[in-house]
């Protein structure tokens, strides 16, 4: 089980932001991708779900080329982004439930209450998502980690902004359990945190642009 | 694959009931263009019955037209269409989940209302029937077209006027057999070929719509 970057390379507009990006990860690998605002982070991670084309080389999952086996592909993966990927207008629960019935692990309601409540969520569970706070929707949002252990990859976009220490605390362990479980993860942060990854890597993006 | 089928229709509906004013917005936007026609016009029963068909498709048409900004701009807005498209199931599943629920909240309703409005233009109780079964297969065709629309003009900065340039003339099919059944049928000349073009045209749309919605999709989050 691999992710494997070769000889990535970004443009936007007229700009390059990264070229030339190579790496691979194994199972228990945790990946920070590092760099200034703007030198394209969300863009990389953007890349390695197969959400935009890299400009220049590829990415291979299980040695496949992930845009071409979407799919199987994205049975193994789990993204958070920029964005939490939660519906003001519906209640916290519904919001765990239809994510995680769209990712492809259908949970009952009695599960998405379990996991809104290691959440600290107790009381939340049953409020609408526009009523919450920006920290509490993006707990809304990570209640999809807590259904995805089979998941072997995490890609995770600034998953520790806006929450507090217990639920950045929270969030590390439950990281951690992944990696110790095999899992793989790669997320972004401006935050110093420690994971129990098994290699822990930094990718920087802040280089000298090639041209 | 059917769950996820049963859980974007029943997600988009529940939306929907959540934000019932944009609903009515449209269709009251729908009964008003059509009632102001007998108002401009005069009360003239002959040119009313003649103008009825076109009036009520062209108003169904601009109908649709407003309440596709929603299908896909706010699932775009707060991340949850990026999620979709990450989702182990096949896009075009979930695309045709959102058309269905979206026709069932912009399309049928229309389809429920003509019948009441066409009073309004003295139109004989057949030509209703006709009316009513033309709009039945032709808003399914708004709706599936109109879905290639709003993805591909998502996110673009004035997407709702570019919308409209790019779908209302794909719409014309549906507008010209939608309209010429009823008048087919008044004139003694019958409707099944019309019915059974706009069907033609449903299948096709079925068939082809999805797809094309799913790649544009792609294309536009990139």
């Amino acid at each position: 089980m691999t992710l494997q970057a070769h000889a990535l390379c970004c443009i936007r507009g007229e700009r390059q932001l990264f070229a030339s990006v190579d790496f691979k990860l194994i199972p228990g690998d945790a990946m920070r991708v590092a760099g200034t605002n703007g030198s394209g982070k969300t863009s990389l991670l953007r890349m390695l779900c197969g959400l935009s084309a890299p400009a220049n080389g590829h990415i291979s999952w299980h040695g496949l080329d992930i845009r071409t086996h979407r799919e199987e592909f994205a049975r193994d993966l789990l993204y958070l982004g920029h964005a939490n990927g939660v519906k003001d207008d519906l209640i916290a629960w519904e919001n765990v439930v239809i994510n995680a019935t769209l990712s492809g692990h259908p949970v009952s309601q009695d599960e998405a209450y379990r996991a809104l409540d290691q959440l600290g969520l107790t009381h939340a569970a049953d409020l609408p998502t526009q009523s919450l706070s920006q920290g509490q929707r993006k707990r809304v949002a990570m209640a999809r980690l807590q259904f995805a252990s089979n998941t072997p990859l995490w890609i995770l976009d600034e998953p520790f902004t806006a929450l507090d220490h217990s639920a950045v605390a929270t969030l590390c362990a439950t990281i951690s359990a992944h990696l110790s479980r095999g899992g793989m993860v790669v997320y972004t942060t401006h935050q110093e945190i420690s994971l129990g990854a098994g290699r822990a890597v930094t990718l920087n993006l802040t280089q000298e642009p090639v041209c | 694959m059917l769950k996820a089928l049963q859980c974007v229709i029943r997600r988009d509906l529940l939306l929907a009931f959540r934000r019932r004013s944009d609903v009515l917005n449209t269709l009251f936007f729908f009964i008003i263009v059509v009632s102001l026609f007998p108002l401009g016009v005069g009360p003239e029963p002959s040119l009313l019955r003649t103008m009825a068909p076109g009036i009520l498709w062209v108003a169904a048409l601009l109908a649709s037209m407003l309440a596709l900004g929603r299908l896909f701009a706010n699932d775009h807005a707060d991340g949850t269409l990026e999620q979709m498209l990450l989702s182990p199931e096949p896009l075009t599943v979930i695309v045709i989940g959102k058309v269905v629920a979206h026709w069932l909240v912009s399309g049928l309703p229309l389809v429920v209302l003509a019948p009441l409005l066409a009073v309004q233009f003295d139109l004989p109780a057949d030509s209703i029937a006709v009316l009513v079964y033309t709009l039945l297969l032709g808003t399914p065709v708004l709706s599936l077209i109109g879905a290639i629309g709003a993805a591909l003009t998502l996110g673009v900065r004035g997407g709702g006027v570019l919308v409209s340039l790019l779908v209302l003339p794909l719409y014309i099919p549906v507008l010209i057999f939608g309209a010429g059944a009823v008048g087919a049928q008044a004139s003694g000349l019958g409707s099944s070929a019309h019915l059974y073009l706009l069907g033609g045209v449903l299948a096709g749309a079925i068939a082809l719509a999805p797809w094309a919605t799913a790649a544009a999709l792609r294309i536009s989050l990139e």
